[in-house]
Order: structure tokens, then sequence, then C-alpha cells
């Protein structure tokens, strides 16, 4: 089973990120073509306070945990923020700095983000692959940015399904990802060479 | 089974007053804790170790030196003594000595330390932190076994003919406890010894500390050292008690709500019901600490943080007053279900009786 997992910083109910999440995601599952795929979506809005908790105390909630496993462990990720500021939303970026450091390393990502102005579209270039190329995650070449007037454009199907196309490509092609296991240590008796 | 306190030694604004104690009134008070913890029948206290502001701790031993010669019967730990940043030559050296000075009455806990700042300042890097740990202990434990010492290590000057003196009293090293909260590197580190691990699991999910005592358990068991329920597990824990528990809740939310590291986050009631924290009459806080033992096993330590968030020192040794009626009751119910074939805590006598069988 390959797992697909979006998150969206979206704040508003329904919110645009959690769209073109949605949307993203359901193109990835079709373009998935060689085995069934599971899609998890996840509004970060209902971990609002669990996200600053954990930033605070070093310790994600049992709820948000489970979240993070879904994010870490996922085959591929999609990533939606809305554009505030010129940039992420300040949530978007608090959940990925919660996140134990490698855990999205190779990881393929599709990154996206809404915004009420055309003008916000560089923030996939600018901001979001350097984030997580900083990750090492595997950012797939095609960013979608939806302002308020493409939700009626064909264009931003076009573009949602070539990016989905190229994280579905970048999925099959790996093998898949599942928990890393931070037990798998090196044991003291190799340690010493006994 | 033993039971104790352990210190952080932070230096702390009381929230309900806002008054901050000066260092020597917060290490006096340290002190009067130590005490106390000895008058009620308490078998162990241990102190943090920091070398920043605002924690006192910064000479453990020395304070422990003192606190030896006013006390009988308490064990004198740490909690964590610094194995990554303290030269290992040092730590064998200055609790050798406390050894001698309080007849075996001491032991530590090593830990990494979490403060990147600290490392610099003595010349190491925190990214070195499970790489420090474990050269540095190798080092330690090998100046505490053997009398002469040839070493060369990455971290170290290289120590040629060597002889850590005092020697350790009776030839029995002070027991070695290791204390993390999420690195299965140390676990194993202390299972590869027979060393004691400590999990001081006071502000996580208990799954997590099943899975690492679990893991240390199991790793015991596999270097010979007996088997898994005979590892040597100590547990942190934290309470605040009031005959009615929600006078207890009334005047510990401050301290909670203001506290370092959890302080201004989650909310007491959130907290209370996924770490060990208990907030409430002293039969929830015998409820609580019984569960302890469902959750990870039978185990040899159990310590208490009672004197942090700024709490006053007069109310930490009504706190202590009030544990001091509740752990008879603990040890009891821990001790009886407690199979024979499980030890308690190791002291200097228990190793030196063994000790003496294998030789």
């Amino acid at each position: 089973m390959t797992t697909i997992t979006a998150v969206s910083a979206g704040l508003g109910s329904p919110s645009a990120s959690r769209l073109l999440a949605t949307r993203l995601s359901d193109s990835t599952k079709r373009a998935v073509a060689s085995a069934p795929v599971s899609a998890t979506l996840v509004e970060l809005r209902e971990y609002a306070r669990d996200i600053t908790n954990a930033l605070l105390t070093g310790v994600p909630s049992p709820a948000l945990a489970s979240v993070i496993e879904s994010v870490t462990s996922a085959d591929g990720l999609i990533a939606v923020t809305p554009v505030f500021n010129a940039s992420y939303s300040g949530l978007f970026k608090m959940f990925f700095d919660i996140l134990d450091p490698d855990t999205l390393t190779g990881k393929p990502v599709l990154v996206a983000a809404t915004g009420n102005s055309p003008r916000h579209s560089l923030v996939i270039e600018h901001e979001l692959k350097p984030m997580f190329g900083y990750l090492r995650s595997m950012v797939v070449p095609t960013g979608v940015y939806a302002s308020s007037e493409d939700w009626s454009e064909t264009a931003l199907t076009t573009r949602i399904d070539r990016a989905a196309g190229e994280l579905a490509s970048l999925v099959s092609a790996r093998p898949l990802a599942g928990s890393r296991d931070p037990y798998n240590i090196t044991p003291f008796e190799d340690l010493f060479g006994h | 089974m033993q039971f104790g306190i352990f210190s952080v030694g932070d230096v702390t604004m009381d929230p309900t007053t806002g008054r901050t104690p000066t260092e020597h009134e917060r290490i006096k008070a340290m002190i009067a804790i130590a005490e106390k913890a000895e008058e009620v029948g308490l078998d162990v206290f241990a102190t943090g170790e920091h070398h920043n502001p605002p924690f006192v701790p910064s000479s453990p031993t020395t304070m422990l030196g003192y606190i030896a010669a006013r006390t009988d019967k308490l064990v004198l730990s740490t909690a964590t003594t610094l194995i990554t940043t303290d030269d290992p030559v040092k730590i064998a050296e200055d609790f050798a000595m406390l050894q001698h000075i309080s007849d075996g009455r001491v032991d530590l806990m090593l830990g990494r330390g979490n403060t990147a700042p600290v490392y610099p300042w003595f010349g190491k890097d925190i990214r070195d932190g499970i790489e420090l740990a474990i050269e540095n202990y190798h080092l330690l434990h090998r100046l505490w076994t053997e009398d002469v010492v040839d070493w060369e290590g990455k971290f170290r000057t290289s120590l040629q003919g060597f002889t850590s003196t005092p020697r350790p009293l009776d030839g029995v090293p002070p027991f070695v406890w290791h204390g993390s909260i999420r690195s299965p590197q140390i676990a194993e580190q202390a299972a590869y010894y027979g060393d004691g691990f400590f999990a001081n699991h006071i502000f996580w999910p208990t799954t997590h500390f099943q899975r690492l005592i679990g893991f240390y358990r199991q790793r015991f068991e596999h270097y010979g050292h007996g088997t898994g329920d005979q590892a040597i597990v100590g547990l942190g824990g934290q309470v605040f008690m009031r005959e009615n528990s929600q006078d207890a809740i009334k005047e510990f939310r401050p301290y909670f709500d203001n506290a370092p590291v959890y302080g201004h986050g989650p909310s007491l009631e959130e907290f209370t019901e996924t770490t060990p924290l208990t907030v409430g009459s002293p039969q929830q806080v015998i409820e609580k600490t019984l569960t302890f033992r469902e959750h990870f096993g039978d185990y040899q330590r159990q310590l208490f943080l009672m004197d942090h968030a700024g709490l006053p020192l007069k109310t930490v040794l009504e706190q202590i007053d009030m544990l001091g009626e509740i752990v008879p009751v603990l040890r009891r119910e821990l001790d009886a279900k407690r199979p024979a074939h499980v030890p308690g805590a190791p002291t200097h006598a228990s190793l030196l009786a063994a000790r003496q069988v294998a030789a």
C-alpha cells in the first residue's frame, strides 16, 4: 500500500489550502497507477495548540504524535500553506520545526501555496523549496500556487495534474518508506570490537 | 526499592509573590531539602549539575560532601553528572573521594546535558554528545576498575601509567546510572556495562518510555547481566500534594503555569493526564505512582522532583513531609509485588557483598 499524506496549514473552514491539498492528493492517487493508495489529509489548525505545546515542551501530544508519524512514514508528502506576509504561515513552519532532524530526508514532497494575489506565486521558489531543500527532501519540480483568480482556470487543473504526476512517479520509483526505526543503533559490542 | 528526591537547582521567581531567592538562599535551601529527605525516611538525594544561570549546582560533590557530614543514611547522588563536558578523570577522583567521606553512601547518574552553549565553554561540541558520553564513560569505568591506566582517546589528553586516587572504597566503584529521556544509544550503553538506567519520564507519554526501558531490559539480558526483569531501572516523578485535592490544584497551578520547561504550554489538566505529574491528595499520588510498576515493570529507584518552579522552601519542606508519609505505603506495596529474583537498588553494601561472592 502506497501512502500519501497531505498537510494543509489553511485556517478558514473550508480553506483554499485545504481545497488545494485535496485536489493534489486526489490527482496523485489517480496518477499512482501501480498500487492501491491510502491518502491522509491533515489540517494543522486542529493541532495548533498541540503544536505550540510541543514547541515549548519538546514533547508532542499523543494526537500530534500520530500526525507526525503519518507525515514522516508517508511515501509521499503534499505540503500546502496559505501565504502570510509574503511567506509560509507561522503554523506551517512551526509544524515542520517540531519534526525530529532527518525525518524528511529523501522524502518525495510536493509543495503548494494559496493566496489572494497572483504576485505571491514565487513563494514556492523563494520560501518553500529552500526549506524542504534544507530538510533534504526530494521536492518535485512543479510547485503549485493558486491565487483567487486561478480557481476558475483550467490551467490550475493542468498544473495540479502535472505536479501530482511528478510526485506519483517519484513515489512509484522508490521502495516504500515505512517508519524509520530509532532503535536501529550500533550495538556496544561492535563499537568496542568484541 | 529506593525513594528519593532530585533537584534541578534552578533559581526561579515565585510567581505568587514575585520574589526570587538569592543563589545563597537557594543553595542553603537545597541542603535543607536533603536533610529533610533523611529526616522523613527517604533514601536518596540527587542534585543536578549546571554551569549557567539560573542554576546554582555547578559543584555537586562539594554540596554532597557537606550533606554527607550532616546525614547518616541518605544516599547522595546526581541527576545528572555531565559525562560530556566534565573531565572523566575529575569525575573519577571527585566521586571516589565523596565515596570515602560518606562511607559508601554515593552513586551517580550520568547525563549529556542539553544546553548547546555550555559545551564550547568546556572545549566541546554538543553534536558530539553521544560520542563524548561513550568515550568519557569508557575511560571513567577503566579508571575505577583498573589501578593503572594507559589511555588514548579522541576527546582527552592521553594518560600513561595513570592511577586515579583515591581508589574506590573497598575496591567497589560507585554504582552508575545512565540517564536519558530519548536516546536508545544510552540505554544500550547502560545495558552493556550492566549499569542502571534512569528514565526521567516526567514530561513524556508512557508509550515512549515503555519502549526505551523495554529496549534496555532486553539488551541487559543480551549482555549477560541477568534476565531483563533483573535490570536496574530508575524513574522520575513529580507531585504536589494537599489533603484535599482541590487545594493542591489551586495552590500548584500558578507554579505550573509559569514553570520552566512546560510553563505557558499545556494546561495542568492536560499535563497530569499524559505525564506522571500528580497534583492532588496523597492517596492520588500513591495510586498514580503504583501505575509506574504496571507500565515499566519492577524497578529499583523512584525519584521525585519537588523543589522547582519557584516553590518556596517552606512549601517544599511540607511536601517532603507528606512524601515521607506515603513512601512507607509505596515501599510496602512495591516490595510485596516484586518477585524474589528481582534485586533491589544496588548499594555499596550489596555491591561489596556481590564482589566478595565473586572472589
